[in-house]
């Protein structure tokens, strides 16, 4: 009746021998894929999805080992199948692609030969043919002139180019199973759905089973059948798709789902308030000072005039090399092309856009990291573009305007603890001196931010990426700043974490009477947080507005095609009809 | 008071943690000891004076009174070869101090600014490095004077250009980092960011850089003694002790030579094992 | 493609140019640091008094640096780089006669140095662990200790004093030979040149110690980087993407692995050759090998500044020709070059 799954995994536990001793990766997972199947399996980090992956095409680190249960593909055992087995199943059968596209092609060997070299080791093509095979390949990819695309290297290409010819390798002699290792981490939003779409209409059409491992649901849920939830190296759920959204049996799944912003949820939405929540209960700060007053009034606390920032880019004239280079001829980039926009007292604004757009370069100047090439950024109803940078740091104004970085890991200084980077900014903004008196201001900055007194005294590779998340906050309000830059303050972390730490920051805004500028490529993160979005495109504001209506109806072609690319799940569950790449009985058998 | 036991305490257990795992770097250890111990003790413990001669007793092969045997001047190789010690790790300690805080300072600065004083520290280092090393050195020592300063100095200023690259390589990795932005945003000057936030953190490989580095001042000046270079006679150093030994080697006469080169390798030796224990012990990726 | 790789190359060419005109300059410094009449010692030791006059005045010692400088320049162009004091012979002439003698010993000791330390370092990056991965480790930690002038020594008193295999340390060739006519001056080459067996066997017999001795210098730095090398590109993604694609162990290594591990190592190579030119001249003392370095070495006993002054100009240039040629090799087969600049 049940035809033999294409991938089976029973009971599959995997350890690792590492210096702190035996560590099991993953324990007793089952997992089966059918031909043609998608299959999702998500999880946050350390969940163990990609230790599978790896056991399965079988490329586990040297430390690690199965240590119980077994996996097999179409039959053959691949835990204990010796190395030219393997060998031969890898790239015929079992073919797989891997997040960081650059990285993993060979820098200094033309993409087309890396494709040729696939192709000759399984004799799919000889000497002569294999040229034409791999720009054949290219072409199925869609890469655009890939006569001319064959000759070039990685370095080369986009992020996005680069994907595409991993794709083209791996499909290259047609395997059966194909194992996408997040292969969108790392790319625009935009790349990431086109990227995505490819691999499914290339796997569709030769009726390929997929295992695509992700952290991001709402992908999951567009280009899956079914899905696998793991947490901490255990599966804790299987289901179609349909069913996991709508009817989820386990609380880690429910707990995931709920974190993951969709189009319709609100801010408490994120976390579940059930007593058997895991998540840090929050507290209400317990201060005797009256909240600030945040009469999100008519006064702008922020008015930005047409910004503009160039950078020097180095050219060759006409080939020519001079020894001295000549300033005419000389080109700029233009990171910030004129830009103007506003922000009121108490208000949050989004500042939204893909790499490159200058919402970096935009932040740096509003925080007075950088000056701008031309334009004025005025703060409180003074200009504080009018003095260069270098003399912003002894302006009171300094210690006005804060911010919370994106990865928390950088913006720590290794070798000092969480209490030294907190109590930094009250020493040189606020001159305290008394060591007594900074050692209680860092302690009630620790409570307000729900980071535990115990932590204050680690260093940051002790601390878990939630927690740095909140060192870094704490430094970045110890000094009661009137508004907060914040640079992508969760993109690097978990999706649960992230779901408490905005949590965080919406209370905190609240409660000190902040303002903020939230730096974002997510827009559903946007959404929660801010009341209006300005989005940006290279260097330009194309659209800005009321955050919910530029979302449910956006004027700009490049704000729709942002908005269209983001995977979600709520739109697909309200969707009863399978997609065409669900399996049906007769396929299976 | 808590918060600097803490940081003891961890740092200690790290450091035993190393140690059991890595014996050779116990041996390292244990060598450095008994080689800075010579140093500092060692001319009052020879046996013999190290500079008295000995007409009636030249070139006499190891033996139970002259444990290394006697030269061609009838002194006590032993004696002589632990004198020589405090010589030569003198020289090489007083020149990797001089080149590691001056080269350090430099690629600090052209790192951490860029710009022009990046390119004349650049320009400086480059045109240090377009000389073969040793070649430059004995061209300093012939241009300066013969003495013992003279090889100091030589020696340190052809190794400034490795100092001055790793810190500048080291700091303008850092010099972008999130808490230097932080730091920013908290108002801090540029050389207050420098020496707080930066320097500490760029330590741990220069002090790798150090120890390797010593090794090679080590064999750098016995080199140059070995040509003449430096140390003149009577003094007792390792390489203008194989110099003099050399001659006799051919006929047969090997301890005048084999010992002071032998002395000479296991102390480089002992401080290329130990930068590479130090390697292990302050690389942040290896801690628990 | 292939006229952007010319101006690299001749970007690379004019990079060149700073760094000979700053030896230059402090080749300059040395001269005038030098004690001593500068007149004096470029004018060579059968002067007297009027031709040291007449000396002084073509230096132009009583002009200003900037003039003097200039005049400095202008001489080394033409060939004028002084008299050696003790033979009498322009110091141009005495260098380009030993060259070939120090040739003939750093290239022999190199080719064996990259012979066995290259396969070692591949092998040992490829079974980290095993016998040979701890060999390797310890040859390098070893032989970056090693004093050149203390090994040679050692291998004689073995070799020579002791096995009695090796030929009495004393020079290129047994007095019992005559030197082959000259073609290159490198005596092993101008020997098969000639057809001459013996000559060829014996001057090899000299070379051997000396050029071991050089090797196991050269050895430690170039085994090192290539394990180091290895070991970085046989961890990188694009290996993982290899070996998920099932390619060959062997593609894997070669066309994968090693050629991306081999820059860096090419790098070192330039490196080593800069130590090499060093402690040349320590074997060539031990070895009485009659090339530059003992010459140099002669020159700095009898205070013979212009010939010294003039070594070290001539070991700068030489290494500054070395580096640029590396560098126009990398230029050439690294495609990522481009990128830098």
């Amino acid at each position: 009746m049940a035809a033999t799954p294409l991938l089976d995994i029973k009971g599959l536990s995997v350890e690792f021998r590492t210096r702190n001793g035996v560590v099991r990766a993953i324990e007793n997972v089952n997992l089966e894929l059918a031909k043609g199947e998608v299959l999702g399996i998500v999880g946050e980090s350390g969940s163990g999805k990609s230790v599978t992956a790896f056991t399965v095409i079988g490329l586990l680190d040297g430390a690690g080992a199965p240590v119980a249960g077994s996996a097999k593909y179409d039959g053959i055992g691949v835990t204990d199948a010796d190395e030219t087995t393997m060998r031969d199943l890898r790239g015929r059968e079992i073919a797989m692609i891997f997040q960081n596209p650059r990285a993993a092609l060979n820098p200094i060997r033309p993409v087309g030969r890396q494709i040729e070299d696939v192709l000759l080791r399984h004799g799919l093509a000889t000497h002569e043919t294999a040229r034409s095979r791999a720009i054949e390949m290219l072409k199925k990819v869609k890469i655009v002139e890939p006569e001319l695309r064959y000759g070039s290297y990685p370095f080369e290409l986009s992020g996005g180019m680069c994907q595409r010819v991993m794709i083209a390798i791996a499909l290259a002699c047609n395997p059966r199973l194909l194992i996408a290792d997040e292969p969108t981490t790392g790319l625009d939003v935009t790349t990431q759905k086109a990227t995505m779409d490819l691999v499914r209409d290339l796997t569709q059409d030769r009726k390929m089973a997929v295992v695509l491992i992700t952290h991001d649901l709402g992908m999951a849920a567009t280009y899956c059948n079914r899905i696998v939830v793991m947490e901490k190296g255990n599966v804790v759920e299987t289901a179609p798709v349909a069913t996991l959204f709508t009817a989820p049996q386990h609380p880690y799944t429910k707990k995931l789902i709920a974190a993951s912003p969709g189009p319709n949820s609100t801010l408490d939405d994120l976390t579940l308030k059930s007593p058997s929540s895991s998540s840090p209960t929050v507290r209400l700060a317990a201060s005797a000072k009256s909240p600030k007053s945040d009469k999100t009034g008519s006064r702008n606390i922020l008015e930005v005039f047409n910004l503009v920032r160039e950078f020097p880019v180095q050219q060759a004239v006409n080939g020519h090399w001079t020894w001295f280079n000549s300033s005419h001829d000389k080109k700029v980039f233009r990171a910030v092309d004129d830009i103007s926009f506003n922000l009121k007292r108490g208000e949050s604004l989004g500042l939204v856009g893909e790499s490159g757009c200058g919402k970096s370069t935009t932040s740096s100047i509003i925080t007075r990291l950088m000056d701008p090439t031309s334009g004025d950024v005025i703060f409180d109803g003074k200009n504080i573009t009018a003095l260069p940078a270098r003399n912003f740091s002894r302006r009171p104004e300094r210690s006005q305007i804060q911010m919370v970085f994106q990865d928390a890991t950088d913006s720590l200084n290794p070798r000092h603890s969480a209490y030294d980077s907190i109590s930094e900014p009250l020493k040189r903004l606020l001159g305290y001196r008394d060591e007594r008196l900074i050692e209680k201001k860092v302690e009630v900055l620790a409570e307000r931010v729900g980071l535990p007194q115990a932590l204050l005294r680690r260093f940051p590779h002790q601390l878990s990426g939630g927690q740095k998340a909140r060192v870094g906050i704490a430094r970045a309000i110890a000094v009661d700043p009137k508004l907060l830059i914040l640079d992508e303050p969760t993109s690097a972390l978990d999706v649960s974490v992230q779901a408490v730490v905005l949590q965080l920051l919406d209370r905190l805004k609240h409660e000190l009477g902040m303002s903020y500028i939230f730096v974002s490529h997510d827009l559903n993160v946007v959404r929660l947080m801010c009341e209006r979005v300005v989005v940006m495109n290279r260097g330009k504001i194309v659209e800005q507005g009321n955050v919910n209506d530029v979302l449910r109806n956006p004027a700009d072609p490049y704000t729709k095609a942002l908005i269209a690319a983001i995977p979600n799940f709520e739109a697909k569950t309200s969707n009863p009809a399978p997609p065409l790449s669900m399996p049906t009985q007769s396929d299976l058998v | 008071m808590t918060r600097i036991s803490d940081a003891m305490q961890k740092k200690i257990k790290h450091f035993r943690y190393i140690m059991v795992q890595n014996p050779v770097t116990i041996f390292a250890f244990s060598l450095f000891g008994l080689i800075v111990f010579l140093a500092v003790f060692g001319p009052w413990i020879t046996p013999y004076d190290p500079l008295a001669t000995n007409a009636t007793n030249t070139l006499k092969p190891p033996n139970w009174d002259h444990l290394f045997g006697t030269d061609h001047l009838g002194r006590d190789v032993f004696s002589r070869v632990i004198a020589a010690t405090r010589l030569d790790l003198g020289i090489a300690v007083s020149a990797v101090a001089l080149s590691f805080f001056i080269g350090s300072a430099l690629g600090c600065s052209a790192g951490f600014w860029g710009g022009w004083t990046d390119r004349i520290v650049g320009r400086f280092s480059d045109t240090i490095m377009a000389f073969p090393l040793f070649v430059l050195a004995m061209g300093i020592v012939a241009a300066m004077g013969n003495t013992v300063a003279n090889i100091i100095y030589a020696t340190a200023i052809i190794n400034l250009p490795f100092y001055a690259r790793v810190a500048r390589a080291e700091t303008s990795i850092r010099r972008n980092a999130g808490y230097v932005f932080s730091a920013r945003l908290c108002g801090s000057s540029d050389i207050r960011i420098l020496a707080t936030q930066v320097f500490p953190n760029i330590l741990p490989p220069m002090m790798v850089q150090i120890s390797l580095n010593m090794g090679w001042a080590i064999l750098n000046a016995a080199g140059l003694s070995f040509i003449g270079l430096g140390v003149r006679p009577p003094d007792a150093e390792w390489g203008i002790m194989v110099a003099e030994g050399a001659n006799y080697i051919i006929s047969g006469e090997w301890w005048l030579a084999i010992f002071p080169g032998a002395a000479l390798m296991l102390a480089v030796f002992c401080f290329n094992l130990l930068g590479d224990g130090l390697r292990d012990l302050v690389d942040p990726l290896r801690r628990t | 493609m292939h006229s952007s790789k010319l101006i690299q190359v001749g970007r690379r060419l004019a990079q060149a140019l700073p760094s000979v005109f700053g030896v230059i300059v402090i080749s300059f410094i040395l001269t005038r640091a030098l004690p001593g009449d500068p007149a004096v010692y470029f004018a060579g030791d059968m002067a007297d008094k009027e031709s040291i006059e007449q000396v002084r005045q073509a230096l132009g010692l009583d002009r200003s640096w900037i003039e003097q400088f200039l005049i400095y320049m202008s001489n080394l162009a033409n060939g004028d780089w002084g008299v050696s004091l003790s033979t009498g012979r322009p110091v141009t002439e005495e260098l380009l006669a030993r060259l070939p003698a120090s040739l003939e010993l750093t290239l022999i000791g190199l080719t064996l140095a990259v012979a066995i330390a290259v396969p070692l370092g591949v092998l040992a990056a490829t079974r980290p662990d095993s016998w040979v991965d701890h060999i390797c480790r310890l040859l390098v930690t070893a032989g970056v200790s090693l004093p050149t002038f203390f090994t040679g020594l050692f291998l004689v008193y073995i070799f020579y004093y002791l096995l009695g295999w090796a030929p009495s340390p004393l020079g290129r060739l047994d007095i019992l030979y005559l030197s082959p006519p000259q073609v290159t001056g490198l005596y092993t080459v101008d020997s098969l040149i000639a057809g001459d067996r013996e000559t060829f066997v014996a001057s090899l017999a000299q070379l051997i110690l000396p050029a071991t001795t050089l090797a196991l210098f050269a050895l430690a730095p170039i085994a090192r980087m290539t394990r180091a090398s290895m070991l970085g590109a046989l961890s990188s993604d694009f290996i993982r993407t290899a070996r998920a694609n099932g390619l060959s162990g062997r593609v894997i290594l070669s066309t994968y692995a090693f050629r991306n591990a081999a820059l860096p190592v090419l790098t070192t190579l330039g490196m080593v050759f800069s130590f090499l030119l060093g402690a040349n001249v320590l074997v060539e003392k031990v070895f009485s090998w009659p090339g530059i370095g003992s010459f140099a070495i002669e020159a700095l006993v009898a205070s013979d500044y212009a010939a010294v002054q003039g070594f070290v100009l001539a070991m700068a240039l030489l290494f500054v020709c070395v580096n640029l040629t590396i560098d126009v090799i990398l230029t050439i087969t690294d495609p990522r070059v481009a990128l830098d600049d």
